[in-house]
């Protein structure tokens, strides 16, 4: 059965959706959350394995302290409150990938509960609510082969790689977060964006979406504009960079008022989000869900993080993202919505880089806001995925400025660097793109040009001085482009008298 | 020449470091006693000779080059299966784990074997040490020295069967209800279980983590101390462990083996005796009261209010940690795999090996655990089981004001005919009923034998306080040295001879 799907615009006009999120975070440490094997990304399969991580009969965790700092270093930068005791749990379901069959997590006692963050939209400010941040363990990989949708069903045959089981991984969860209208998606993407820079301002992991050490599930549900009743909510996982968590959440809000306007229920369910067609499949339905059975880990002792050693942790806390945008806001001289717009395309980091190899404020702003983003959104991906570097964008804003090249000229040297042809410099080069300035070469041309419009050239020897764009545009014609046309200006006006 | 097998382990640790024996004469006597014996009693699983040879002789070079023998260099040991050996097949009693060679060793291998002690084998065990009498065990029950038709006890059974038919002097044996001071009491044993966090859980099959504690099976006091020193102390690889040294317990042996106990305060668990426990064993028991009294001691009796929902909660509790410890057998990564026809799915394997590799009590718990846990009775029934432990321990606090120790049977009867309980689970649970406390409070208790019911050994148990078992330890030499005195011999002597 097919739903008919309607317009965004009119979705959100009738339905107003309410958002969470719940993000899992593979911690950096060197070394795994219960064991002492390496947590290396990349290795062969099973060589970062011991019997701890792997479960074998009569092995037990011994909790890493490295771990737990960095979860009270993240509640903290969240506004949470520290547990000044709590306890891990086990959650049991079997599953191949899990060694243990039960996953060391935390349940009823999170280590940071009840913050908050902040994330501006258009000068704007959203408050999302942190319901609790708790550390748990990684399962290890399975790999489904022969089969032809790389899932389970239809495999011939599945392997396991335990070298990521037992990595430290946090998981984020916010409260529902009603009341962001049509700019749900937005809110969305801006908070996880927000949260991104926070842990990687703190070190705490490298926070890459596409390698899975920063992951998303994304709860959406819909309730009619004129009722407080919040509707059946669904999680859609597998949601893998930031575009995707607009994307995950606008096509769900679309989704579910198809669902809703067919007279239909939505089905309280986890789904999967497919990065190539940006629609999500339903997977598992929590209405029949897995019973975990928690209860606390007797094989570990209770953490009690004491006031000093939190304090202690708190003392270390980096400049955090918000307080970085105010500096930088103030001294690159921007407004609220300026700031905003250039923080939202994750772009801040790109900016500050490139201005830090050099570049103007308002040249680097010019150049990622404007023709990358373009670019990015045409291919995309995101900004920072973009084969360009920011000293190479620096590299380029310098060879306007002193003229070498203009602003064409520099587009069609992106290209090439975008390419992979090199450094702005060496495109220039090899391409031939500098701005013709060689007088003497020049001269000649705009003799020409003078030469083939005797009547031109007459009128502005008679102080028509407007009449000279006619021979500039002739002379750039001539030199295709690569001359610059201040210089040939003056050229001109030098040759008619009127200099 | 000495029997060797005969002698305790303090003396053959003497006679080896005097050059009296060599160790590995001494292994090798052993080895032909189980040739001789093990047959009829199968304490052991599986015997190591070639491993406990190499590790005998390993001791007598290091006595050939002038080095300094650790307490019980060179004694035979008899190693539960629960305990995990490096290179050395560990089934914990299990069909599920059948041929599984571990590829580390548990921290209490480690430190035996560090100790120059020779491992002869793996020591038979009720499935997964859940159950009293071995008869559990996937590969067949194991027998009491004393009568062939009887239980050694369990689930620590084989490593009993073993030290009381002068198999090995040292046995290792795990108790997470009961395991190590029960099969003690019903082959004529010293059995201590330590303080929890006293002696690391690394490598030991989990049962149940908050319970799970190993300790020594020995034939004297003195012998359990000299093991528990072995074994016991801080291990960073087991998060419970505690970071406090290992109480003095050998020093308290050889104090207690003066037998003077004037001054000491001694309670009597009133909620431990009455109905159910056998006439013989309360003779033997009010025996023992009447020689700690000559010894010295004050006693007293004192009421535990709670130790009568000990048995249910342990019920309740054991089987919810089992549920989740026992998940791991899943046929994915090792041990049996049952069905793998490549047209089955996961699932099913899974299922099926689970399936054939369990036997019915391990079942019958997991079903019980995994109840226990789901939501929805999870606040009736572990949260409840959780609360009543505390009780049980707040009992335990108030005793300890007014005593120093406490004592009771160490179980209500003498050791069971063979198939007399396998019917009856909850005629098997009561066996340790008495014991059961001591478990729930994480303390230390020891089982030292006290007399004899119709031929049988009886064991007298002392409970005392958290990291105090030293003085366990101190009661039951003294309580064994006045035994000897009153009977003119060990309890152990009176035992058949095979
Ligand atoms: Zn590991």
């Amino acid at each position: 059965m097919t739903l008919t799907m309607s317009a965004y615009d009119d979705v959100v006009a009738r339905y107003a959706p309410v958002i969470g999120l719940e993000t899992h975070v593979e911690l950096g440490t060197v070394s795994k959350m219960f064991c002492g094997c390496s947590t290396r990304f990349g290795s062969e399969p099973n060589t970062q394995v011991c019997p701890v991580c792997l479960g074998l009969p009569g092995a037990l965790p011994v909790a890493n302290a490295r771990a737990i700092e960095a979860t009270i270093l993240i509640g903290l930068a969240l506004n949470c409150s520290i547990a000044s005791w709590c306890r891990f749990a086990r959650k049991n379901y079997f599953y191949p990938d899990m060694p243990k069959n039960f996953q060391i997590s935390q349940y009823d006692e999170p280590l940071c509960t009840d913050g908050w963050v902040d994330v501006l939209l258009d000068g704007v400010a959203y408050r999302i609510e942190i319901e609790r941040v708790h550390l748990e363990e990684d399962t290890g990989k399975s790999l489904h082969v022969g089969g032809s949708t790389g899932r389970i069903h239809g495999s011939m045959h599945s392997l396991v790689d335990f070298n990521r089981a037992g990595i430290p991984l946090v998981e984020i969860v916010t409260k529902p977060v009603p009341g962001t209208g049509a700019l749900a998606p937005e809110v969305a993407r801006a908070y996880v964006t927000e949260l991104r820079g926070i842990l990687r301002s703190l070190g705490v992991s490298d926070v890459r979406m596409e390698e899975g050490s920063m992951r998303c599930d994304v709860n959406t549900s819909l309730s009619r504009v004129d009722s407080d009743a919040w509707g059946t909510r669904t999680e859609t996982k597998n949601v893998n960079s930031l575009r995707s968590v607009e994307r995950a959440v606008r096509s769900e809000i679309v989704r579910q008022a198809a669902v809703l306007d067919a007279g239909q229920r939505v089905i309280q369910e986890t789904r999967h989000f497919h990065e190539n067609s940006g629609e999500s499949t339903a997977g598992r339905s929590k209405e029949e869900a897995t019973d975990y059975r928690y209860f606390p880990e007797p094989d570990l002792v209770p953490l009690a993080p004491d006031t000093e050693w939190v304090e202690r942790l708190r003392a270390t806390l980096p400049e955090l993202p918000s307080a970085r945008r105010c500096r930088l806001q103030a001294t690159w001289g921007l407004s609220d919505a300026e700031m905003d717009a250039l923080t939202n395309a994750g772009a801040l980091d790109l900016i500050e880089a490139t201005v830090a190899a050099g570049a103007s404020a308002e040249d680097a702003r010019k150049w990622w806001l404007g023709d990358l983003s373009r670019r990015a959104n045409e291919s995309g991906v995101e900004l920072e995925e973009l084969a360009v570097t920011p000293a190479q964008v620096a590299q380029l804003a310098g060879l306007v400025t002193t003229g070498r090249v203009n602003d064409k000229l520099a587009r069609q040297a992106l290209s090439g660097v975008l390419a992979g042809e090199g450094s702005p410099e060496e495109v220039v080069t090899a391409r031939g793109l500098e701005v013709v300035s060689d007088t003497g070469e020049l001269g000649t041309a705009v003799d020409e040009a003078i030469a083939a419009a005797p009547d031109i050239a007459a009128k502005v020897r008679g102080g028509k001085v407007a009449a000279a764009g006619a021979l500039v545009g002739a002379v750039m014609r001539a030199t295709r482009g690569q001359a610059d046309a201040q210089v040939v200006r003056e050229l001109i006006l030098a040759r008619l008298d009127q200099a | 020449m000495t029997d060797l097998t005969r002698m305790d382990a303090a003396a053959l640790a003497a006679e080896i470091a005097a050059g009296g024996a060599s160790a590995v004469e001494v292994a090798q006597a052993h080895l032909d006693r189980i040739t001789a014996v093990d047959a009829k009693i199968h304490a052991f699983l599986r015997v190591d000779a070639d491993g406990a040879l190499a590790a005998a002789r390993a001791v007598d070079e290091k006595r050939a080059a002038g080095e300094v023998l650790g307490p019980l260099a060179g004694v035979p040991l008899a190693m539960k299966d629960v305990v995990v050996t490096r290179g050395l097949v560990s089934t914990s009693g299990s069909k599920i784990l059948q041929g599984w060679i571990p590829p580390y060793d548990a921290t209490i291998t480690s430190r035996v074997r560090e100790a120059g002690i020779v491992m002869l084998g793996k020591t038979n065990m009720d499935e997964f040490a859940m159950g009293s009498s071995t008869e559990n065990s996937a590969y067949g029950p194991s027998h009491n020295p004393w009568d062939l038709d009887r239980v050694p006890g369990g689930s620590s059974g084989g490593s009993s069967a073993a030290v009381s038919a002068y198999e090995a002097p040292l046995g290792i044996g795990t108790d997470t209800g009961g395991s190590i001071r029960q099969p003690a009491a019903v082959t004529g044993l010293v059995g201590h279980k330590p303080t929890y966090g006293g002696v690391s859980r690394y490598g030991l099959i989990a049962f149940s983590s908050s319970l799970d504690q190993a300790g020594p099976l020995t034939r004297t006091v003195l012998d359990a101390a000299l093991l528990h020193e072995v074994i016991g102390g801080h291990d960073p690889a087991d998060s419970t462990s505690i970071a406090a040294p290992v109480p003095a317990v050998v020093a308290a042996a050889r104090e207690g083996a003066r037998a003077d106990l004037s001054g000491l305060r001694v309670g009597v668990v009133r909620e431990l005796s009455g109905d159910g426990y056998e006439p013989g064993v309360l003779d033997s028991f009010a025996g023992a009261v009447q020689l700690l009294s000559d010894l010295g001691a004050t006693i007293t009796e004192v009421s535990c209010p709670h130790f009568g929902y000990a048995l249910p909660a342990y019920y309740l509790i054991a089987p919810s940690e089992c549920s989740s410890n026992l998940a791991r057998f899943d046929a994915v990564r090792y041990g049996l795999r049952v069905g793998d026809d490549g047209v089955r799915g996961l699932e099913e394997v899974m299922s099926l090996t689970r399936e054939a590799g369990f036997g019915a009590e391990v079942k019958r718990r997991v079903i019980l655990g995994t109840y226990a846990l789901s939501s929805g009775y999870y606040d009736a029934y572990y949260g409840q089981a959780q609360k009543v432990r505390t009780l049980i321990s707040r009992d335990f606090a108030a005793a300890f004001e007014t005593c120093d120790v406490l004592i009771s049977p160490t179980t209500p009867t003498v050791a069971f005919p063979l198939g007399a309980r396998v019917d009856d689970p909850m005629a098997m649970y009561a066996a340790d009923l008495c014991t059961l406390p001591a478990s729930l409070a994480g303390t230390p208790a020891i089982s030292v034998p006290c007399g004899l019911s119709d031929g049988l050994p009886v064991g007298l148990q002392v409970m005392a306080p958290a990291l105090a078992d030293d003085r366990c330890y101190r009661v039951a030499a003294a309580v064994e040295t006045a035994v000897a005195g009153r009977d003119g011999q060990p309890i152990l002597a009176a035992g058949q001879s095979l």
